[in-house]
């Protein structure tokens, strides 16, 4: 916690940074001023869009000591409101998981490269972005530690595979690299605790290192408080349990 | 959850959107995250003119209740619309 004599100051600006195929995609970056060393952290936003919440949350990691950065994953649709531009993503069933994989690796490398950047990177996410989280800790070498807030769909049936989503995230639990801490609600219907629990055993049985969290009377997003789903204990709980993941395995 | 269902159809006709009327080409039919409706999932229909970029849309969200009345009402007016003569010769 900060003292309340102690200077604070953050720089919050949308930045280029490279993506998938060496395209070149923006994002919001917010960060302590300071030289740093900062660890820091690659937020992966969900599937209303690269929203207010957002970049809300990019601001709030950055006032607890991380340079935080959040690619828009929906920068090829075209530009217009959050809502509009992620309406047509919608529309088309999503982005591919293989560009957004291309998207973080970019984000990774471009924080990395920064000289008030320690090295040390989380990716965190929500909803769609929990699942994107997960599987770019499987799949994205260099991530330092991992949060999958209620990320559906991690794991999946053969007949909930799409052209955008062809391999079922769990099935590179083998490959999870570094720690993972996984929020969910006892209410979301997806994931659901069943489908949280096979996440789970797939996590024991490859030895992972892992703390999940089950909310009793929480469903999808209860973070968010522009939504009703919101949920004032929870969230409050959550955000320090992400605070204390993160200062274990990445310090602060 | 994100449920990724979604089906998009090619249509005509015409949409009022922030900017004013516009020709509307596609609509895009899912049930998944709401931006404005308070619900967990809602019916979302997109009604937009892809060529023209992501702020051509008049959209609507919808409880499921409310988007089989609405389906079920157009059918009924359209069937009474073809009874009386009255539907265009094009279509």
């Amino acid at each position: 916690m900060y003292q309340t004599n102690a200077y604070e100051g953050m720089l919050a600006e949308t930045v280029s940074v490279p993506g998938a195929r060496g395209d070149m995609i923006n994002a919001y970056l917010a960060r302590p001023l300071g030289p740093g060393p900062f660890p820091a952290v690659v937020l992966i936003h969900h599937m209303p869009g690269w929203d207010e919440w957002y970049r809300e949350a990019t601001r709030k990691f950055a006032h607890h000591g991380y340079a935080a950065l959040s690619p828009n994953l929906y920068y090829r649709a075209g530009h217009g409101t959050p809502e509009d531009v992620a309406a047509q993503v919608r529309a088309a069933g999503g982005v591919p998981d293989e560009q957004v994989l291309g998207d973080l690796a970019g984000s990774l490398g471009y924080l990395r490269a920064l000289p008030y950047v320690n090295g040390r990177v989380a990716v965190f996410g929500t909803c769609s972005g929990g699942r994107h989280a997960y599987l770019a800790a499987c799949r994205v070498p260099g991530f330092a530690a991992a949060i999958d807030c209620w990320g559906g769909r991690v794991v999946m049936t053969p007949a909930e595979l799409t052209p955008q989503q062809p391999q079922a995230p769990l099935d590179f639990t083998a490959d999870l690299a570094c720690p993972l801490l996984g929020l969910f609600g006892e209410e979301d219907r997806g994931p659901t605790p069943e489908q949280v629990a096979v996440h789970e055993q797939a996590l024991k049985q490859h030895g992972k290192t892992y703390e999940f969290h089950m909310y009793p009377a929480a469903g999808h997003g209860f973070f968010y408080h522009d939504r009703p789903a919101y949920r004032q204990g929870p969230a409050v709980d959550g955000w320090a349990k992400i605070f204390a993941f993160l200062q274990k395995h990445l310090g602060a | 959850m994100c449920t990724m269902i979604v089906s998009q159809v090619a249509i005509e006709g015409s949409g009022k959107g922030t900017a004013g009327w516009f020709p509307v080409r596609r609509a895009a039919v899912s049930y998944d995250h709401p931006f404005h409706a308070p619900l967990e999932h809602a019916l979302n229909i997109d009604f937009t003119d892809p060529a023209r970029g992501p702020g051509a849309r008049v959209a609507v969200e919808l409880t499921a209740q409310a988007a089989r009345d609405l389906a079920a009402t157009i059918l009924a007016v359209l069937a009474e619309a073809e009874r009386g003569g009255f539907l265009e010769a094009a279509e």
